[in-house]
């Protein structure tokens, strides 16, 4: 068994995620890098790895290549630095890398962020950017759109398990409560279930208010190792617990069972183990709802339910801040927002401020937090677990 | 942007002969039949894998209607797709034509037919491929 | 025009797609009288269709009634005045679909209205001199009307599939023989770029659909030593229901001898398809031992005729794909609105 090293994270910066007519990807990146980098109380030229998560920097921006890109613009080249891909997951994911080449012990100062810009291009665009998610020549062909997908999870779930939509619905209006206080969200206002369900239809059963918004938005983290921080006398917060990542099958078809994220089973399974912690002991959550069955399932795939019963949780209160798993306070993918391939970074970023006692909508006791991202319908999910340093 | 990214011929030949006629795959050792046909199989690895010719008739394990479709499919929105079970249980997802959403149920046996999926941009090549409908008899 | 050796048709098959649009409808929005309606209704092909999807499914149900693997078809001719490409042909998609082997005789056809029934002789050539054992025919159109124009009423979409082979018993009808008259009489055009055709309205009558098929009828009559009263069935090309009933008449075929074989009214003109699909509805109902009379008609201009005998085998293949009836009882009503739509109509750039 070779021993990693601890990894810790310093700190992190984010941008208001939003339409951001006045902003490039580029710009979006600096701005949080720059904000983490000063949060860490760092230096950018101890930076020694630059990590770039993004999900359609190429179909939507034109651009590839944004390792090279960002420590350019950063005033680092000559840095390593690449660009981790994931789908929606590519926030999680690129957290994992960045995790990973701080635990080998090869890099000691790492800067890890996730950015996204959706918004330079029209609604038909995106949708065309967001299915290559799944596979390009038998799923996007048959038209299928990222929400028609999930739409077809949620019809299977409400018949499989008898359960309403309006009792899924909840998740949303839950998501929306708490990006209230949120000053970077994109949707810091409540909105009624009502509201939620009389909203424009987009892909039956889901209708507009139960889908995680478009947005821009860049969020970027500061880790390092123990050796870095001793050096520089810093007593970090918060350490990096587990980060585990797992596949399923890229499309439904191949599933076994339709309403289950295999691959969030498996990565908490073993993020779990790392951090030795059950489900009971995760004192908050931020789970990856870019539609409100997502959000639903997830409770369920991550030990919270049973199959068929994450609803309940919702729907009796037990996810919310003074409750028994506190989830998605910082507002959710559907709140807060999901500028797609930042998202995952966003969250650890949430977890990260609620174990330091800084997030805006503060739970009471916050020793271990876990993150959620997830790429495709489940093709790739992401399990990150942080705990506060005794 | 036309919903793939760049026009090829080339891609749309090499794919023709399973979308046209629904091939698929069974692996020898587990069983599993596959759609499209697989190098390995998707459950059990192996790549013990066997092209054979899908039933043409299965049943609906969910659908939607696609509302707000992806660029290259505005002309045929608002469009229905569905999660089919073919009567070998191989699985494929595919659109439903014929037919107006509220006649759709989970459950529902379908055919399939030939039909046309997208174009290329206006001056491009058409892209068939295998939809399903209620059965004409 | 015999061939030296016997040919027949071995499997049929057809396709009309759901969708029609009443002629009362378009009626309504051009302000038409509703005594002028040429027709009940037609049928309207669906967005993701087209005269290559049609032949598609034409040719599926031939080759179900063939009950033969589809690699034993060595040509695919098939006729239409709609294809999607302009230069592509739709053989070769046909044929692949089908799973019809390379080793092929492949080509696209156009005469107007009867480029299937050519299509058919073609074949029929092919099959009787030995180069083919089995050939697949096809007449298909998704045909543009002229919003306003008379046609409008009438410009419908359809196929129609044939596999001819050397007579056998397998054969659900053998082909007696085939005549054709042609000659250049521009009734009904398109000029290369244009959308819709033009006609000469009253010139497509006398001088174009009643000559040539009376010639062809009449042709093929003399050759093979028959008259009218030896056909138990006439099928005509149907552009309206007033023309074929006419020329029923007149070449001394009764309401009854053409009813089954008439389904204007209620598909329109299937164009390349038409007669065959009044062929194949005949075909659907006939019984062993019978004659059928069959006429095409192409604008510019020419006649196909045909006379079929049905054969025993008719009783058990004629199930065994669905039958004209149950493709025009599947039926979705449209109104001209969303008419415009599905048939491009409408600019949207």
């Amino acid at each position: 068994m070779i021993s990693l090293e601890k990894v810790f994270v310093l700190g992190g910066g984010v941008t208001k995620i939003g339409e951001h007519w006045n902003k490039s990807l580029r710009d979006l990146f600096v701005e949080a890098a720059l904000k983490a980098a000063e949060n860490s109380n760092i230096e950018l030229r101890d930076i020694e790895a630059v990590y770039v998560g993004n999900m359609s920097s190429g179909e939507l921006q034109g651009q590839e290549h944004l390792g090279s890109l960002m420590a350019t613009w950063l005033g680092i080249p000559g840095v390593a630095a690449v660009k981790v891909e994931a789908a929606c997951a590519s926030g999680g994911a690129v957290f994992h890398q960045a995790y990973l080449a701080v635990a080998s012990g090869v890099y000691d100062c790492v800067l890890v962020g996730g950015v996204e810009k959706m918004t330079d291009a029209v609604v038909h665009d995106v949708t065309a950017a967001l299915i290559m998610a799944d596979d390009a020549e038998y799923t996007a062909f048959t038209g299928a759109s990222f929400v028609g997908l999930n739409a077809l999870v949620y019809r299977y779930y409400m018949e499989k398990y008898s359960v309403k939509q309006e009792d899924i619905a909840l998740f949303s209006v839950h998501d929306h409560k708490y990006a209230a206080n949120n000053p970077y969200a994109q949707y810091p206002f409540q909105v009624s279930l009502e509201k939620v369900l009389s909203s424009p239809l987009i892909a039956d059963p889901i209708r507009l208010f139960e889908c995680a918004p478009i947005g821009d938005g860049a969020a970027v983290l500061i880790l390092c190792s123990e050796r870095f921080a001793k050096e520089r006398g810093i007593k970090p917060e918060v350490e990096v617990a587990a980060s585990a990542l797992a596949t399923d099958t890229i499309s439904l078809v191949d599933r076994d069972d339709l309403t289950t994220l295999a691959a969030t089973v498996k990565a908490a399974k073993k993020a779990y183990k790392k951090a030795g912690v059950e489900p009971r002991d995760i004192d908050v959550m931020e789970v990856h709802d870019a539609f409100t069955i997502l959000g639903v399932i997830h409770l369920e795939d991550l030990g919270f339910a049973e199959k068929g019963e994450g609803w309940r949780l919702v729907k009796e209160g037990e996810i919310e801040k003074d409750s028994k798993i506190p989830t998605n306070l910082s507002g959710g993918l559907k709140a807060r927002g999901h500028p797609v391939g930042a998202t995952g970074v966003y969250q650890v970023y949430e977890i990260y401020q609620q174990l330091t006692g800084t997030a805006p909508n503060q739970v009471g006791k916050a020793e271990v937090g876990l993150a959620q991202s997830v790429g495709g319908v489940g093709g790739t999910v992401v399990v990150n677990i942080l705990r506060r340093v005794r | 942007m036309m919903g793939i990214s760049a026009p090829s011929v080339p891609r749309v030949w090499r794919e023709r002969i399973v979308k046209y006629r629904l091939l698929g795959s069974k692996c020898a050792d587990c069983g599993k039949i596959s759609y499209p046909p697989r190098r390995a199989c998707p459950r059990c690895g192996s790549t013990n894998l066997k092209e054979i010719s899908l039933p043409k008739r299965g049943k609906v394990l969910s659908y939607t209607v696609i509302r707000a479709p992806p660029r290259g499919y505005l002309k045929y929105s608002p469009y229905i797709i569905a999660l089919i079970e073919l009567e070998n249980g191989a699985r494929i997802l595919a659109q439903l034509t014929d037919v107006n959403p509220d006649e759709v149920k989970s459950g529902m046996i379908v055919e399939a037919v030939f039909r046309r999926y997208r174009e290329q941009g206006e001056d491009g090549i058409i892209e068939y491929g295998i939809k399903f409908r209620p059965p004409i008899t | 025009m015999k061939p030296s050796k016997s040919t027949g048709i071995l499997g049929y098959g057809v396709y009309i797609p759901v969708y029609r649009i009443k002629g009362e409808e378009i009626a309504r929005v051009w302000g038409r009288s509703k005594a002028a309606i040429p027709i009940q209704e037609k049928s309207v092909p669906g967005l993701d269709e087209d005269s290559i999807t049609f032949a598609v499914e034409a040719s599926k149900n031939a080759i179900q009634r063939a009950r033969i693997n589809p690699e034993e078809i060595e040509a695919v001719y098939v006729g239409s005045e709609s294809p999607p490409y302009a230069v592509k042909p739709t053989a070769t998609v046909v044929a692949e679909a089908l799973g019809i082997s390379p080793r092929l005789i492949a080509i696209d056809m156009e005469f107007a209205c009867r480029a299937g029934t050519t299509a058919m002789q073609s074949i029929m050539g092919l099959v009787a001199s030995s180069m083919i054992k089995y050939g697949l025919a096809i007449g298909t159109d998704t045909a543009q009307g002229r919003p306003r124009d008379e046609l409008e009423y009438t410009a419908a979409a359809g196929a129609a599939a044939f596999i001819i082979a050397p007579h056998s018993s397998e054969n659900i009808a053998y082909i007696e023989g085939s005549y054709s008259y042609v000659t250049d009489t521009t009734d009904f055009w398109r000029r290369d770029g244009e959308i819709y055709p033009r006609h000469a309205y009253r010139f497509t009558g006398e001088p174009a659909y009643f000559h040539h098929i009376y010639e062809a009828a009449v042709g093929l009559m003399e050759e093979l030593g028959l008259k009218s009263s030896d056909f138990d069935y006439a099928v005509f090309h149907q552009p309206n229901v007033k023309f074929p009933v006419r020329i029923a008449k007149r070449l001394g075929f009764s309401m009854e001898k053409i009813k089954d074989g008439l389904l204007s009214n209620i598909i329109g003109n299937t164009y390349a398809a038409s007669s065959m699909i009044g062929l194949a509805a005949v075909l659907d109902v006939a019984k062993p031992g019978e004659r059928i009379l069959m006429v095409s008609f192409g604008s510019g201009a020419g006649s196909d005729a045909f006379s079929i005998v049905v054969q025993d085998t008719i009783e058990e293949k004629r199930r065994l794909a669905p039958l004209v009836r149950d493709y025009i009882e599947k039926r979705k009503y449209i109104d001209y609105a969303v008419y415009a739509r599905y048939r491009s109509k409408i600019k949207t750039r």
